[in-house]
């Protein structure tokens, strides 16, 4: 087998791995990156970001009051150490973007341009017009491309880690050209392979978002932390599950159901708001759990539009005006009417909560580090905890900068400790290699991998959406249980070595298998509800005995072990989230 | 919409298949896949995939026409397949793999041409002043952003290439986007590194084996125009080839 010795390995080029990249280059042109990718980095799902990234800009605004929004936003379930950190870095991550050459959008005196959004009590998310984390990903790439020592290594899928005595020392890979099997051995491991929305049915997440750094680490004893926590967008385009950004509020949207009433200010979000005048953190700028779950009561009330994709409320910006809409969101007037035959500037956009993001996901502690030494998670993939139970919209794209530098840096800073140890990886490496094989040439199978699939997706959006409760998940664990045992008889029917996309998506099966058992299992035990975790029978958040994260261990044939590790206070207790506008 | 519009109607689709290992040439494979008129031709790809022929490849993964993946040639047009729907296309819809590209299976290409040529044009801003301190960013007025916003806009689907003629007759040839965002950093008022990228640039294999058939810009799903990037670079070409003769040493 082809080994490539480096000093770190990243797996993943999207925004958290092409910043921790950048970051390891630049401090030191000695270190050598390999940065291994299932896609070129531009195909990374940061892409598809829209709204913008927030950080601290104005004088009006403050580092606490941004804490103060992200912590009450997460409902509490953040940890504060985290927070306090990443508000006071976000300014000069997003500055340091500025100077690699990131179009943001500007005011008219030069400077970078900030707008609302949802849960934040001041304007400071920046943005580019509403194609942010595209802009933010291409400059990132860009940027990437002076470095020397980054070697990348593009459409290469990673099939595991190595490691041995508590200890990461690499990966295995198959580089989809040749379906040859490539070794890394490295110091030091960072995942940074983003979410894991595929797992459902209906997700904003482009087709590569399947959860494989997560899977990978949890098969490797590393447990996956909060994983109950699924964000539901508010306002997916029905059908396809096309994101329209949080933008489209933060610049005058607002939602409507089938009697033209803004119904949100029945869910705690009121009163009204004027028509073309939002108001920071209430109405249509609440935070996406809330919106969400407002959704789901006036749906189960009958007032929802009924639309050839499902049932809907309609997202309303035509008062904004031609003008405006073409200049702050081109995008969304651009997808609404291709995929949906719907114009913004002339019609209501039908829109429904879409699986967007994943607040759980590999435990690591504020450098991003896991319980396995030498590996570290950054970015949708990670849960260092900013985010608690409920991510606020513009949060993430600052999250993967700021955290993807810190990890990055820890992880130079641990190159000269201890001594790696990649004696094992040769087996170890030969070992998975050897289960894709056996997956590769078995003829036999008789499940088919799109029906695990799709039956893995829908259970989970029946049992683990929205709204939860015992039976619903009991009952998804146990399907997916089954699953587990059926995915050992599907057939992977293309033979061929040369990019073989039917053994890549068998692959990401057994990944979305492994992450959807700790969503369901997660969920089955937080008997409380918190931010984007409700249950239909136990409606109220206990901080008695759930102010803890959860944290599932994989556990050979059955679901996994739940341990559970508190959360950090620092200043903030955990009180009422008020999104009724008070101070308006 | 109306219900009407959502009818199913069966495109028959000849896809190109080549898997080096087993096939001499690439042929083609014929499905009848029932599809929705308000699907986009990637969607009744992955029908295929999923329920008719699991073994055939292609690139996808955002469906929201931005990550750049789903190239290829519907009915000879190079184009996003996200971007093409279903209700504007006739009964019988060829797919290809992007024109003036080798195939490395089924309708995936070769990069490794556009990839390397991207590597080698410092798209990234040079700066020859030290930028300004770590907590202040640098002014710049909506005017300064509209002059470079448009060819920040490309996504690197490569569909520019495989309508480019001139890259078609001479692969040497830097090529649309790559010009493009070499262009889109020219024209930002924070970099510095015009000369040195007009250096590697404003040779034969850049700006001057362009013939302005402007195929780049009429494909080009994000609207960056291409087209008028290189012409704009030609002209700075040319004002730095005569300073360069008239004032040896000196850098514009």
């Amino acid at each position: 087998m082809e080994t490539v010795q480096t000093d770190v390995v990243i797996v993943g080029a999207g925004g958290a791995g092409l910043r921790a990249a950048i970051a390891i280059a630049e401090s030191n042109s000695k270190i050598s990156v390999a940065l291994v990718s299932k896609v070129y980095p531009m195909r990374s799902h940061t892409c598809a970001a829209e709204g913008g990234a927030a950080g601290v800009k104005r004088s009006d605004d403050s580092l606490e009051m941004h804490f103060n929004d992200t912590v009450s936003g997460g409902d509490w379930l953040c940890d504060q150490d985290v927070v306090e950190y990443f508000v006071q870095q976000a300014p000069l991550e997003l500055v340091q973007l500025e100077h690699w050459g990131c179009p943001w959008s500007r005011d008219d005196d030069g400077s970078v341009s900030v707008r609302p959004f949802g849960g934040m009590k001041k304007k400071r998310t920046w943005y580019a017009a509403d194609k942010s984390g595209f802009h933010i990903l291409h400059t990132l790439f860009q940027t990437s491309l002076q470095f020397k020592n980054i070697q990348r290594f593009d459409e290469f899928f990673c099939i595991d880690l190595l490691h041995s005595d508590g200890r990461c020392n690499g990966v295995v890979a198959m580089e989809m050209r040749s379906g040859k099997f490539c070794r890394f051995d490295a110091k030091s491991v960072i995942l940074a392979t983003g979410g894991a929305g595929r797992i459902f049915p209906f997700t904003t997440n482009g087709a590569i978002k399947t959860g494989d750094g997560m899977a990978m680490a949890y098969r490797a004893g590393v447990p996956l932390k909060d994983m109950e926590f699924v964000q539901y967008h508010p306002t997916g385009l029905p059908g396809t599950g096309i994101l329209l950004t949080e933008g489209c509020r933060g610049e005058g949207g607002v939602l409507v159901n089938k009697d033209g009433y803004r119904y949100l200010q029945d869910y705690g979000m009121g009163p009204e708001t004027p028509i073309g005048e939002p108001v920071l953190k209430t109405m249509e700028l609440g935070p996406r759990d809330r919106l969400s779950q407002a959704f789901w009561h006036e749906w189960r009330a009958g007032r929802t539009v009924e639309t050839n994709w499902g049932d809907c409320v309609l997202l309303d910006m035509r008062h904004l005006g031609e003008q405006r809409i073409n200049e702050r969101l081109p995008l969304v007037r651009e997808l609404a009417s291709s995929y949906v035959g719907y114009d913004p500037v002339t019609d209501p956009v039908p829109v429904r909560p879409v699986v967007h993001y994943m607040m759980g996901g590999i435990d690591t502690n504020i450098d991003g580090e896991t319980a396995l030494s030498g590996l570290f998670a950054i970015g949708e993939t990670a849960c260092g905890s900013l985010n608690g139970a409920n991510r606020l919209g513009s949060n993430s794209l600052t999250e993967l900068l700021v955290f993807g530098k810190r990890a990055a840096l820890k992880a130079v800073d641990r190159l000269h400790e201890g001594e790696a140890s990649a004696a094992g990886n040769a087996e170890q490496a030969e070992q998975a290699v050897a289960g894709v094989r056996e997956l590769l040439q078995r003829s036999d199978g008789d499940e088919s991998l799109g029906a695990v699939r799709r039956e893995m997706m829908n259970s989970l959006e029946d049992g683990a959406g929205i709204y939860r409760d015992a039976d619903g998940l009991d009952q998804t664990c146990n399907t997916i249980l089954e699953l587990q045992q059926r995915y050992q008889g599907i057939e992977v029917h293309d033979k061929s070595n040369v990019f073989n996309t039917d053994l890549q998506q068998a692959l990401e099966l057994k990944n979305m298998l492994d992450v959807a058992e700790t969503v369901a299992a997660s969920a089955r035990l937080r008997t409380e509800s918190r931010g984007a975790h409700q249950r239909l029978d136990f409606t109220e958040r206990d901080d008695q005995d759930f102010l803890k994260h959860s944290l599932a261990y994989q556990q050979a044939g059955k679901l996994p072990g739940i341990e559970w590790s508190d959360v950090t206070i620092t200043r903030s207790p955990p009180g009422v989230r008020d999104y009724s506008g008070g101070e308006r | 919409m109306s219900q009407a519009e959502l009818r199913t109607r069966t495109l028959e689709i000849e896809v190109m298949r080549y898997d080096p290992e087993q096939d001499k040439e690439p042929h083609f494979r014929t499905y009848s896949v029932p599809c929705q008129e308000d699907w986009a031709i990637l969607d009744a790809l992955n029908y295929i995939k999923e329920n008719l022929d699991s073994t055939l490849s292609y690139r996808w993964s955002c469906h929201m026409m931005v990550c750049g993946s789903c190239g290829m040639m519907i009915n000879g047009e190079p184009s996003l397949t996200c971007k093409v729907f279903v209700r504007d296309l006739p009964d019988n819809v060829r797919v290809e793999p992007l024109a003036n590209f080798p195939i490395e299976r089924d309708l995936v290409v070769v990069l490794d041409d556009v990839m390397g040529k991207l590597q080698n044009a410092q798209t990234y801003i040079i700066r020859q002043d030290p930028p300004p301190a770590d907590d202040v960013e640098y002014k710049q007025s909506p005017a300064e952003l509209m002059k470079f916003k448009q060819y920040t806009m490309c996504i690197n689907c490569m569909v520019c290439y495989a309508a480019c003629p001139q890259y078609n007759l001479d692969p040497e040839f830097t090529g649309p986007a790559v010009m493009a965002l070499a262009h889109r950093y020219n024209l930002d008022s924070r970099d510095q590194g015009r000369s040195e990228r007009l250096d590697i640039l404003g040779d034969h294999d850049g700006v001057w084996n362009c013939s302005f058939v402007g195929a780049c810009s009429e494909v080009c799903p994000k609207h960056v125009d291409p087209a008028a990037a290189i012409q704009q670079m030609k002209i700075e070409a040319s004002g730095q080839w005569v300073l360069q003769k008239l004032l040896p040493g000196r850098k514009s």
